[in-house]
């Protein structure tokens, strides 16, 4: 190889290595840009009250925990019946999706493409259309303000996504397992039991990832439906905000301790979250 | 994947579905059942009292009962300004958050599609404003983020000659929207990613062996190739934004005015503050058949963009 060419050669290596410096650049600038608000949230938490309305705004400060005290002593109840909205709606999404998932894909029923759309055109439909009549529903079952009431309706915002999640999953078990489980003389009940179900774990566990998160953040619902035997963490932080005082400290404490374990199951689940965001549409 | 065809063709009775006994229906449709019953129960009864409701003047605040008032509540929605506003505002603040969440979303996209030093790091920064609770995301951004006085991005706009500017008053429908939009970039740029990832690396390969540039390669295969990531990112993101509540109820409580003012908002102030279940029922009612148009078509679309996996058998 002549020097020429040698020389010319690393000429272009050294301006692909700048592109690609570039772009690395780029992309590190826009996304810290797109992170600030998280950040400057996390911030303000650790600011003490007074440091937190200023201008110019304060960067150095003394941090302090006196603001996250103060939202944990209360936050208790809150905490309990998110956590119990969310589980529950949860395992319920799942004892119910996986059987009909099941019905849709590996013996699926003659109009499964129906069953489908049917469960996601539900999706469709505006809850806040019938938030009146829904009040009104829970009130007469004596359902209004319980986790109970949550739960139920929770489930049903999720199963939907979860059907078409879990399906997607079931379709990629390999048909060889199946026959070889069907010659050992195995019913569709075991088959589902004993060699889907361990097959689909991983499936299953994105899945049960996407509930919780669409259920710990959901406020629509609990603010009309609950006043405080059920009220959710969404409703604690709204309350963080007085009518007057400083508060902007307290507030983003707040934010944070209700959005960090969804962030953390979020960072988590990261590789199944396109999956579970595009309903099983997306490897 | 089409593992499981395989199986179902194999087996003779699998082969002809038309052929089924009456017992290996019910076998086969008993799994679904449970869940069929509970979402049709769930959500279809709730709107089978609302079309009632509809009907009826049926009042909160006031000891009468709920009686028959034919269809006035509906001419009531037809005539009342502030139902179309309200519609209007639906259709803006959607479809502006949704472009613009999808452009960024491209925009991101293609950055975490090179590899750089890091790229995992900068792909959970991007992803996380869409795993912030939105309630928290609404408070954060009126709060520390847009407030006149203290708020981070009048600090930040002072050397483009920005003083203290109220965005929430003076551009509150933007400032919804930029919210919105923050929330949901991450949601485009992860299906998108996706898309570009999922593009056969020969073809990239080939076109560029034969001299195309960048350019040109994005045009002819990439953006061809992104067309269904793209709609089912717009279908899906419109079905949750559609029904933003959070947002307006805790930056502007869907003023000043009505200028934030959308249905989801509007519906929940007919039933928290005017009292009005049975105007709120007719509204809901319009709001359902609205829907529903929209979503014949888009269903029509969600069948085209998914590649359906047949499950034959």
């Amino acid at each position: 190889m002549s020097a020429v060419t040698a020389r010319r050669a690393d000429v272009g290596r050294s301006r692909a290595w700048m592109g690609t410096m570039g772009w690395g650049v780029l992309a590190w600038v826009l996304a810290i840009a797109f992170f600030l608000p998280v950040l400057w949230m996390a911030i303000t938490a650790f600011k003490p009250e007074s440091a937190a309305e200023t201008w110019p705004p304060k960067f150095v400060f003394s941090p302090t925990l006196a603001e996250f005290r103060l939202v944990l002593s209360g936050a208790g109840p809150y905490l309990t019946h998110s956590l119990v909205a969310t589980v529950g709606s949860t395992i319920l999404v799942l004892i119910l999706g996986v059987p009909a998932a099941y019905a849709l894909s590996a013996h699926p029923i003659r109009r499964w493409r129906d069953g489908l759309f049917f469960f996601i055109s539900t999706k469709m439909l505006p809850i806040v259309a019938a938030i009146g009549p829904l009040y009104v529903l829970a009130l007469r079952t004596h359902l209004l303000d319980s986790t109970t009431l949550l739960i139920i309706l929770y489930t049903a915002m999720n199963l939907p996504l979860a059907i078409w999640m879990i399906r997607s999953f079931m379709l990629e078990v390999p048909g060889e397992l199946l026959e070889a489980a069907r010659l050992d003389g195995a019913g569709r009940f075991r088959e589902m039991t004993s060699v889907i179900l361990p097959v689909i774990s991983p499936g299953l566990v994105s899945t049960a990832l996407i509930c919780v998160i669409f259920a710990w953040n959901e406020l629509f619902l609990a603010l009309n439906l609950t006043v405080t035997s059920a009220a959710t963490l969404p409703m604690y932080l709204i309350s963080s905000v007085p009518q007057e005082g400083l508060y902007i400290a307290h507030l983003s404490a707040a934010a944070l301790v209700a959005s960090v374990p969804v962030i953390i199951v979020g960072w988590i689940a990261q590789r199944s979250l396109v999956r579970g965001l595009s309903m099983g549409a997306i490897k | 994947m089409a593992v499981l065809d395989k199986v179902a063709v194999t087996s003779s009775e699998e082969i002809i579905p038309r052929g089924f006994s009456t017992r290996e229906r019910w076998v086969r449709r008993l799994p679904l059942l449970p869940a069929l019953i509970y979402v049709i129960v769930v959500t279809q009864i709730p709107f089978v009292v609302t079309v009632y409701y509809s009907f009826q003047s049926y009042f909160w605040d006031t000891p009468a009962p709920a009686h028959f008032t034919g269809f006035s509540n509906y001419s009531a929605v037809f005539t009342n300004p502030a139902f179309r506003g309200a519609l209007v505002k639906s259709v803006i603040m959607t479809a502006s958050a949704v472009i613009v969440a999808m452009i960024l979303g491209v925009v991101f996209a293609l950055l975490l599609d090179r590899k750089f030093l890091g790229r995992g790091v900068v792909r959970t920064l991007i992803i996380t404003p869409f795993l912030v609770m939105p309630a928290a995301a609404a408070l954060v951004w009126s709060g520390p983020m847009l407030d006149p006085n203290f708020g981070l991005l009048n600090y930040l706009l002072v050397p483009f000659g920005v003083h203290h500017v109220a965005w929430l008053s003076t551009h509150p429908l933007g400032s919804v929207i930029v919210v919105m939009i923050w929330q949901w970039t991450p949601f485009m740029t992860l299906i998108v990613l996706a898309g570009l990832q999922s593009q056969p690396s020969d073809v990239l390969e080939a076109a560029k062996v034969d001299g195309a540039g960048a350019l040109a390669t994005f045009r002819e295969l990439t953006l061809p190739h992104l067309r269904p990531y793209v709609e089912l990112g717009v279908l899906l993101g419109s079905i949750y934004l559609v029904n933003a509540f959070d947002q307006v109820e805790l930056m502007t409580k869907g003023g000043p005015g009505t200028t934030t003012t959308n249905i989801p908002f509007y519906l929940y102030q007919q039933v928290n503050n005017a009292f009005d279940i049975g105007g709120a029922a007719a509204a809901g009612v319009v709001t359902v058949i609205l829907t529903i148009i929209v979503a014949t078509f888009a269903l029509r679309m969600f069948a085209k963009v998914f590649q359906f996996e047949e499950a034959k058998g």
